[in-house]
């Protein structure tokens, strides 16, 4: 096995048990052999070089790790990296398109959303998982979604209207597809 | 056209707002990186052949090491290096030096000293080996008597915790006074009222969302240290380490990458990154070390933990005589943070300095306790959150003894408008400020009046409604450098501007950001003074082979100390370049006018050149005997610190029935001078406002009888999410620095400091009628639940065991 935070492959230590998974992250199938109590966070951080995920707690509280995994909201600290085994996930880095940025991505910018930028990918999952269910919150209903995310720069009134920003967006481009066709 | 009118202009100048010059709301450049999740933290630093260090921690606040065994973790299959305190002794590397001028150890040797401490560490391929390892330690700890605090510290017969140091014989580590004690106890014998309160602002921890970290890398070959750490002061950190691993600096490279926030945490020198350093030259390898939370939320930068008396002279009429005050500060096994070495107990005496107070008094007192190294200046320039949060209590107390409107009161006693310069009575010079006009503002702003009205009415239905105020002024920008220093380095800022030929530049300072958009600010200025697009420049932080030396960013120093280096460097190259536009157009030097972006000849101002001409000129056309090149450094000292103003107004609901409280509106209003860039202004008020409503809310960190560390994980340490943070309605007065360049305070931590005052006189204000005169922060339901059955004050110090 490659283990993940070695630069050389090294030989899986004597009874240390690995396991082939398949990923697809961000679009992309991904295979690695890992051992089963490696954490999803350090598969893909690690494994994966997909460092726009951060792990600011480790114990599911910060949410800076939040990935999706078919489309939920996940803190991919808590999840085994086995457990993602034929599952989708997407990354900060899967949300921007080839050419433009995720209409939140775009928010996050133009509401002032973010400071040191280390819970933001986090937030910016939690809120697409959220925007996917509920495409128009209220104010109470994106604070509520974002409660399992800190923030220590913001006070979250910016990433809350960060959010509704990209709500507002979205919403006025599907809004626009509809009357186009 | 009247006579009256301004001729019309040729001007060519550009348009400031438009080149995201001053007071331009530019979007920042930093979030181009970030919102792609390509920001560069230091746990995203891989190298080659990179090890991984994991830290074993005592469980035990006090106690004896009798022995460590290590086998086991050395046999492990995977481990590289097992390193106890025994084998840094052996290297002369068991105790380092703090930044406050005492020793910490890296690794426990004879004791330990506080629950957390570091005990051992493991270098090994992956952390979870070393973490593995780390469990297979085996250590025996003989138990001794645990102090939690100060009463306990200072008791005659209280163990000394600091035995390692020679000639300590008891656990005071300063003893310290200022102001004039016979003046004030005379001004106390003729008061007419005495107000007296007793207080405790409880310890908590920055815990910036990033832990913290460090890659250390020796290349034994150039025999170069390159050392990536989360550091807000990579310049300090590269002397303390020349100094501890006795390597001259210029084969030492601290690189302090991207940082997810900082808060103060991440200005210690903390003994992970020593043993990484150490780790890395044994064994010629790159040796990655990433604290995990609990770690870091048991071992690193607590703030806060000072007990405080103080008292108030008052004449009848409400007229402040004098202030008198006595603080006890636990600062922990280790006196660790960083403060200007004259000041014992940092700048506490900031306290009273917006109100118009004839003489004063403190005495100061730090001990050592069994907890983590303390007294990190946490979002604060040094001890001033304490400062104001007492003064701003003080100041309630007394209003509502005298039964003079809290409002009033306040005013009655600011400086006013035209008393500046104003001596403080611990002797500040304070040099400008528009108090009153600022407490207005608020008080319209939330209509002190109607709230008053409303209040009364809520009671007749037994709802407890309150309004609490807070104003204050806070010294920001530390030095100058007569005054101010660390371990001896004076503090000043620096800025180095480089103008390539076709007008791009890049910026470098000795500040180093952590969130603040010093990406997006910096070049602001640098706009502002040249009229060079902000888009036209890059700036660069944190790596000290490439910054010119500075103290880095800490105690809102940013903007008075560094964005004025700025400014002053940015003035340099307009200088020069003032010479090459006068060679350009062939004029005299004195015949070259400025305008935004452009030099014109005075008596034709149609002839013109740009900046970006004079630029390409430097490296192409310039006149005989002129020194090629535009670039320039400036060492900014400030004259004095920049004295912003806050005014922070709360209004609360408390349920009688539960102590619950609501929070209703918080309005704050903030002088902070010129505003460079009042988007980036506004967040950093909004993020300190958060801070404020969580230290007076839920968060602390409490320690039980024994020592431990309640609040090791965020589930026991409680930050408030998006869902209990209160909204903000912000407003401001300018009135600008007479002193800072272009007029700027700092502003990063105003509302961390003045807020807490607010919310807490807020609900003291709704619990007035229970007889109540404080309640210790946090301000938890059940402590207000107490305070309202029992009609009493609360206090949150630690408790004592009496068993034993
Ligand atoms: S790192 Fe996963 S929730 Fe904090
Ligand atoms: S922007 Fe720093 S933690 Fe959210």
């Amino acid at each position: 096995m490659t283990s993940l935070f070695e630069e050389v492959p090294a030989a899986a230590a004597e009874g240390v048990p690995v396991r082939r998974i398949t990923v697809r992250v961000n679009g992309t199938p991904r295979t690695a052999d890992v051992e089963p109590r490696l954490l999803l966070a350090h598969l893909l951080r690690q494994g994966f070089k997909l460092t726009g995920t951060h792990t600011g707690c480790d114990t599911t509280n910060c949410g800076a790790c939040t990935v999706l995994v078919d489309g939920l909201p996940v803190k991919s600290c808590t999840m085994l990296a086995v457990q993602a085994d034929g599952h989708e996930v997407t990354t900060v880095e899967g949300l921007a398109g080839p050419s433009e940025l995720h209409p939140l991505q775009e928010g996050f910018k133009d509401e002032h959303g973010l400071q040191c930028g280390f819970c933001t990918p986090g937030m910016m999952l939690a809120a697409k998982a959220l925007l996917a269910e509920n495409p128009d919150p209220t104010e109470d209903e994106v604070r509520f979604a974002l409660s399992g995310n800190l923030c220590r720069c913001t006070g979250y009134q910016n990433i809350v209207k960060s959010v509704l920003w990209a709500a507002k967006q979205m919403n006025g481009a599907s809004a626009d597809e509809g009357s186009a066709e | 056209m009247t006579a009256t009118e301004p001729a019309p202009t040729t001007s060519r100048a550009l348009d400031e707002i438009k080149i995201g010059g001053m007071g331009a709301s530019r979007r920042r450049v930093e979030d181009n990186r970030f919102i792609r999740g390509r920001g560069h933290y230091v746990d995203d630093v891989v190298l080659p052949g990179m090890l991984h260090m994991e830290i074993l921690r005592s469980p035990v606040a006090h106690a004896r090491i009798v022995s460590i065994d290590t086998t086991r973790a050395w046999n492990m299959p995977g481990v590289r290096l097992v390193l106890t305190g025994e084998m840094m002794a052996t290297r002369n590397l068991a105790w380092m030096p703090t930044l406050s001028y005492d020793t910490q150890a890296v690794l426990a040797t004879d004791k330990v000293r506080f629950q957390g401490q570091e005990v051992a560490c493991v270098i090994a391929d992956d952390p979870y080996i070393a973490k593995d390892a780390c469990e297979a330690i085996e250590v025996e700890y003989e138990q001794l008597p645990v102090i939690v605090n100060p009463t306990q510290a200072m008791a005659p017969d209280a163990p000394i915790i600091r035995d390692d140091k020679e000639g300590q014989a008891d656990n005071v580590i300063f003893d310290w006074e200022v102001g004039d004690k016979e003046g004030t106890d005379r001004a106390f014998a003729e008061a007419d009222h005495v107000s007296t309160i007793r207080m405790h602002y409880p310890r908590s921890h920055p815990s910036p969302l990033e832990c913290c970290g460090s890659v250390a890398d020796f290349d034994r070959a150039t025999g170069k240290l390159t050392i990536y750490m989360t550091t807000q002061a990579p310049h300090i950190v590269r002397a303390a380490v020349a100094l501890i691993a006795e390597l001259p600096e210029h084969m030492i490279r601290i690189v302090s990458p991207d940082l997810g926030g900082g808060f103060g945490n991440k200005v210690p020198v903390y003994p992970g990154y020593v043993m990484t350093i150490l780790a890395s030259i044994l064994l010629e390898r790159p040796v990655k070390w990433i604290e995990d939370r609990s770690g870091n939320l048991i071992s690193t930068g607590f703030g806060r933990d000072v007990y405080l008396e103080g008292e108030l002279a008052l004449r009848r009429d409400g007229k402040i005589l004098a202030v008198r005050m006595h603080t006890d500060s636990d600062h922990g096994a280790f006196f660790g943070d960083a403060q200007p070495s004259k000041f014992k107990i940092g700048l506490l005496h900031s306290t009273f300095s917006c109100y118009d107070i004839p003489t004063a008094h403190l005495t100061a007192r730090g001990v050592y306790t069994n907890k983590a190294p303390g007294g990190v200046a946490y979002r604060c320039s040094f001890r001033v959150t304490e400062a104001m949060f007492f003064q701003e209590r003080m100041m309630q107390a007394a209003a509502d003894e005298l039964g003079i409107d809290q409002a009033e009161f306040r005013r009655m006693n600011f400086v006013r408008d035209d008393d500046f310069p104003h001596r403080t009575p611990f002797g500040f010079l304070t040099d400008s400020g528009q108090y009153a006009k600022c407490l207005q503002v608020g008080l319209d702003a939330i209509d002190y009046e109607g709230f008053r009205r409303e209040q009364a009415e809520a009671a007749k239905q037994g709802r407890l409604l309150g309004i609490g105020i807070s104003c204050m002024t806070e010294p920001l920008g530390a030095g100058n450098s007569r005054e101010y220093d660390i371990l001896g380095i004076k503090m000043f800022d620096s800025a180095e501007l480089r103008v390539h030929m076709t007008g791009k530049a890049i910026l470098r300072t000795g500040a180093k950001t952590q969130g603040q958009g010093h990406e997006t600010t910096w070049a602001q200025i640098v706009a502002h003074e040249l009229g060079l697009p902000a888009d036209d420049v890059v700036v660069e932080e944190g790596d000290t082979d490439t910054a010119p030396f500075g103290m880095g960013t800490y105690a809102s120093r940013s903007t008075p100390v560094a964005g004025a280096a700025v400014a002053m460097v940015a003035r340099k190259i307009r200088a020069k370049a003032r010479k090459l536009a006068a060679h350009l157009l062939e004029v005299s030097e004195e015949d070259v006018e400025w305008e935004l972006g452009r030099f014109y000849v005075r008596s034709a101002p149609d002839r013109g050149v740009t900046i970006q001409e004079c630029a390409m000129a430097a490296y192409s056309n310039m006149p005989d005997g002129l020194e090629p090149g535009l670039e320039a450094n400036a060492y900014y000292d400030p004259p004095n610190l920049t004295w912003p103003f806050g005014c922070y107004i709360v209004t609360v609901e408390v349920d009688p029935m539960t102590g619950v409280w609501d929070v209703l509106r918080v309005v704050a209003v903030d002088d902070c001078g010129v505003r460079i860039n009042p988007m980036i202004v506004e967040g950093q008020i909004m993020g300190g406002l958060t801070e404020a409503y969580a230290m007076s809310s839920m968060q602390f960190i409490t320690f039980d009888a024994d020592g431990n560390c309640i609040g090791s994980n965020f589930m026991d340490y409680l930050l408030p999410t998006a869902w209990e943070t209160p909204g903000y309605e912000l407003h401001e007065v300018v009135t600008p620095c007479p002193h800072h360049p272009i007029g700027a305070k700092g502003i990063g931590e105003c509302a961390t400091v003045g807020g807490p005052a607010a919310f807490v006189n807020a609900v003291m204000d709704a619990l007035k009628q229970y007889g109540v005169r404080n309640v210790d922060m946090p301000l938890l339901p059940d402590r207000v639940h107490e305070a309202i059955t029992q009609r009493h004050d609360v206090s949150g110090a630690p408790p004592i065991r009496t068993d034993a």
